[in-house]
């Protein structure tokens, strides 16, 4: 094995090892802060799915899929839904 | 250089297994430093083999044949486009090209997830770290692309002419994409089931990944067919073979499983239906990369037989056993959040569409397996050909491309028969006036199944273009835009749906295509010389003369000798095409034969010509009667071997075949045998799959994300403030 590849794979060996280990020197510290965050995305993409099925039943509505009534009910419901989401992302601030 | 090959897949390895661990300790004990390091030990992985794949490229790439798999796949001979891909004609290389594509898509997943889906992402980091330990693990135990040979050959046995097409550069590349991408939503499925998360998060986190896997395992599978359409020389696009089956069959779960996670999203419903789709599509890609390396099954595309059977199939044992176990252990969380309103709802039809879906598969993988359940039961291998898969599949695509038509226009929940009306009356109409046009078309009403596939076809495109234009006139009404910028937005704010439209028109194109060129096609066979005239589906064809090019390859394949003819095409006595098909000849991977024989000894490969149109196709193939020619070598074997020393023995045998064997052929070349296709409509194919990617790519492209935006109004105003302005 010449001395190049050696240093290939030392050098390889050191940046995985890095990459790997970073979190672990950093510790637990910043736990609670990046737990907080990872509730609010879900939060966040639950609050975008919400307003995608709103704007789908509308569109629905719009090419005469849904009649008035039922898109009044569904409507009422997403929006209460949604106003749910809201509520837990304003909590989390 | 194969040393930090060798290393960089042990450190690949060490990394997946210290990566599983990692994820299960952090999952289980709730510390998110171990599970942000497993996290980052797939981009490490990622690293890790991108140095593997890029040594054993450029390997490829300088032809080093101490590189035992380079001088088995590979030569100097070689068109350096080609010898770029011959990686992943080897096992070894495929393999890596799979955990190496499977690292990069698992990188781009685990980034995206970073700071979500807490509970669930751990999970799914261990099951994408345990799919790359597995297969690291085979390229360091088990078949090492990284093998050298101590004495290195001056020249490799070269890459598998059939191979030497532009299709086959991305062929591989994309099946596998689509194949590892399948792997993210696996792995996401696994997590939410142990991480008790069976809500439609996991869905929505991992839906693109779902939907890209669907369309690049379907552009893999076009060019597939492309290949075979321009390669094979059969003269068609689908054989119904093994290995084509292997790919087909996750991708009609996956079709199943886009379709079916929307009432997931929407309905809360069919959660146990979604899971288990899509934890069998997962195991249908491993099974299908079995199938492509393993050789079980006789194939015309199995390039390898392998020694990987054992553990492959403990690999698919165990994730059946494993998703099985799982689904039962969460049973009590997958109940469905509502029921079944009506059978006349977009529920029931989605449902009734996954039934088919999942019958298809059903039949693909009976018809697939059957040698090998025949062979187990009596003894003896009895394989089905394209009538038995054509019996049970045409009348599934047929309900199929129905209930794509009836999907997009019925209602949620419930549908009223003012809706009904309302919606279908412009469709159906556009069905009923096709079906009775067709009537009229010579040929047609004899082939019924055909004529209800162009009627149904006319059903969904009116279902396609009514949804569009109501749409677009709803969205003019509400902003008073122009009609191109209505339809734009109308598009770009509802990308899922109508991207989903468009890949229904453009399947429902492919399948008319199908049905079409399939039905109505005139094929033959004619042993001509030149001055022959043959008449073929109103054509007539013409040998004008034989052509024979030594070392100079039109198509780039690398081929030493292609012996070819020019067939002169004409209807009615008017010239239509000239077409140029050709058999191209390449140098032996043995050295038993004499130097001329060898340079033609390769496994020969058919260059066809087509002339394509948008009504027609002619197609054909030439097989050159080589009985004669083979004297001829034999001859010139003798006499050089006889006179000429052994070391210029190669550069003279070319002379010899350049200068007077080829010329002696054009000269007076003996009868060939041509096979003539005439099929209408197969240009449509390619087209309707142009849409249907197009229209999958729009689904694919990110929604405007306005709505992350805050504003300081109540929540109720603020929900309407949002939706305004996205």
């Amino acid at each position: 094995m010449d001395a190049l590849a050696l240093l290939a794979i030392f050098a390889l060996l050191l940046v995985v090892a890095w990459v790997v280990v970073t979190p672990l020197r950093r510790g637990a510290a910043s736990q609670a802060a990046a737990r907080e965050e990872a509730d609010r995305q879900d939060l966040e993409a639950a609050r975008d799915a919400k307003y995608r099925e709103i704007r789908d039943a509308e569109l629905d509505r719009e090419t005469g899929k849904l009649s008035e009534e039922d898109w009044r009910a569904l409507d009422r419901q997403l929006r209460a839904e949604a106003v749910e989401i809201l509520r837990r992302l304003d909590e989390l601030e | 250089m194969a040393t930090v090959g060798r290393a960089a897949l042990l450190i690949a390895l060490l990394i997946c297994a210290y990566g599983v661990i990692a994820a299960v300790y952090g999952a289980l004990t709730g510390r998110r430093e171990w599970v942000e390091s497993a996290r980052r030990s797939v981009y490490a992985l990622a690293i890790a083999l991108t140095v593997a794949f890029g040594i054993l490229e450029l390997a490829f790439l300088r032809s080093d044949f101490s590189f035992a798999v380079v001088a088995g796949h590979s030569s100097t001979s070689t068109p350096t486009f080609y010898k770029a891909s011959a990686m992943w004609s080897s096992q070894e290389g495929s393999l890596l090209l799979w955990v190496w594509l499977l690292s990069l898509w698992s990188s781009l997943v685990v980034f995206l997830t970073r700071r979500r889906m807490r509970e669930v992402v751990p999970w799914a980091t261990a099951v994408l770290l345990g799919y790359g330990a597995f297969f690291t693990a085979l390229l360091v135990f088990a078949v090492s692309p990284f093998d050298t040979l101590a004495q290195p050959p001056a020249d490799g046995a070269g890459l598998n002419p059939l191979l030497r097409h532009p299709a086959m550069m991305i062929h591989p590349p994309m099946l596998y994409s689509g194949y590892t991408l399948f792997a993210i939503p696996f792995a996401f499925a696994v997590g939410a089931l142990i991480a008790k998360r069976v809500d439609a998060e996991w869905i929505r986190s991992t839906r693109r990944f779902a939907l890209g896997a669907w369309l690049v395992l379907g552009i893999g599978i076009i060019l597939g067919a492309r290949w075979s359409y321009n390669e094979l020389g059969w003269g068609g696009y689908w054989a119904w073979d093994a290995v084509e089956n292997a790919s087909l069959m996750p991708w009609l779960t996956g079709t199943a499983f886009i379709h079916s996670v929307m009432i997931q999203e929407k309905r809360g419903m069919l959660k146990i239906w979604n899971v288990s789709l899509v934890l069998a599509t997962g195991i249908l890609c491993v099974l299908g990369t079995f199938l492509v390396r393993s050789g079980i099954l006789d194939s015309i595309h199995a390039f390898g037989a392998s020694t990987l059977g054992v553990p492959f199939v403990a690999l698919i044992a165990g994730m059946s056993l494993g998703s099985i176990a799982l689904v039962v252990w969460r049973r009590g969380l997958l109940r469905s959040e509502h029921r079944l309103d009506s059978l006349l709802s977009r529920e029931a039809v989605f449902l009734l569409n996954n039934l088919v879906l999942v019958a298809m598969c059903f039949v693909v993988f009976w018809g697939t397996f059957f040698p090998l359940i025949s062979e187990a039961v009596t003894g003896e291998e009895t394989s089905v050909g394209p009538p038995w898969f054509s019996r049970y599949t045409v009348p599934l695509a047929l309900i199929l491309v129905l209930l794509s038509g009836i999907g997009p226009l019925i209602a949620w929940r419930r549908a009223t028969a003012t809706n009904l009306r309302r919606t279908f009356a412009i469709p159906v109409a556009c069905g009923v006036v096709a079906f009775l046009a067709l009537l009229f078309v010579p040929g047609v009403p004899q082939k019924p199944l055909a004529l209800a596939m162009f009627a149904l076809g006319a059903f969904v495109a009116g279902t396609v273009g009514q949804e569009i234009w109501r749409g677009t006139r709803a969205r003019r009404a509400m902003t008073g835009e122009p009609l191109p910028l209505a339809v734009t937005s109308l598009v770009r704010r509802n990308r899922r749906r109508y991207g989903g439209y468009l890949v229904h028109l453009g399947i429902v194109v492919l399948f008319v295509g199908v049905a079409a060129s399939s039905t109505f096609q005139t094929a033959s066979d004619h042993r001509m010389s030149p001055g022959d005239t043959v008449r073929v589906d109103g054509y007539d064809v013409r040998y004008v003369r034989a052509t024979a090019e030594v070392g100079n390859d039109p198509s780039g394949t690398g081929a030493m000798l292609s012996l070819g003819a020019v067939l002169d095409v004409s209807k009615d006595g008017r010239h239509v095409t000239t077409l140029r098909p050709a058999r191209s000849f390449y140098p032996s991977n043995s050295t038993a034969s004499g130097p001329v024989e060898w340079l033609v000894a390769g496994e020969p490969t058919s260059e066809v010509a087509v002339r394509s149109g948008p009504l027609k196709d002619f197609w054909t193939a030439v097989n050159p009667d080589m009985t004669r020619f083979q004297e001829v070598i034999d001859q010139g074997d003798k006499a050089v071997a006889a006179d000429i020393p052994e070391m210029q023995q190669p550069m003279v045998a070319f002379r010899l075949l350049r200068d007077v064997i080829a010329p002696n052929y054009v000269e007076n070349p003996p009868p060939a045998m041509f096979r003539m296709i005439s099929s209408p409509l197969v240009a449509w194919i390619w087209i309707g799959s142009l849409i249907a990617i197009g229209g999958g790519l729009i689904a694919l492209w990110p929604a405007p994300d306005a709505a992350r935006r805050r504003a300081t109004a109540t929540l109720r105003a603020r929900v309407a403030q949002d939706l305004g302005r996205a």
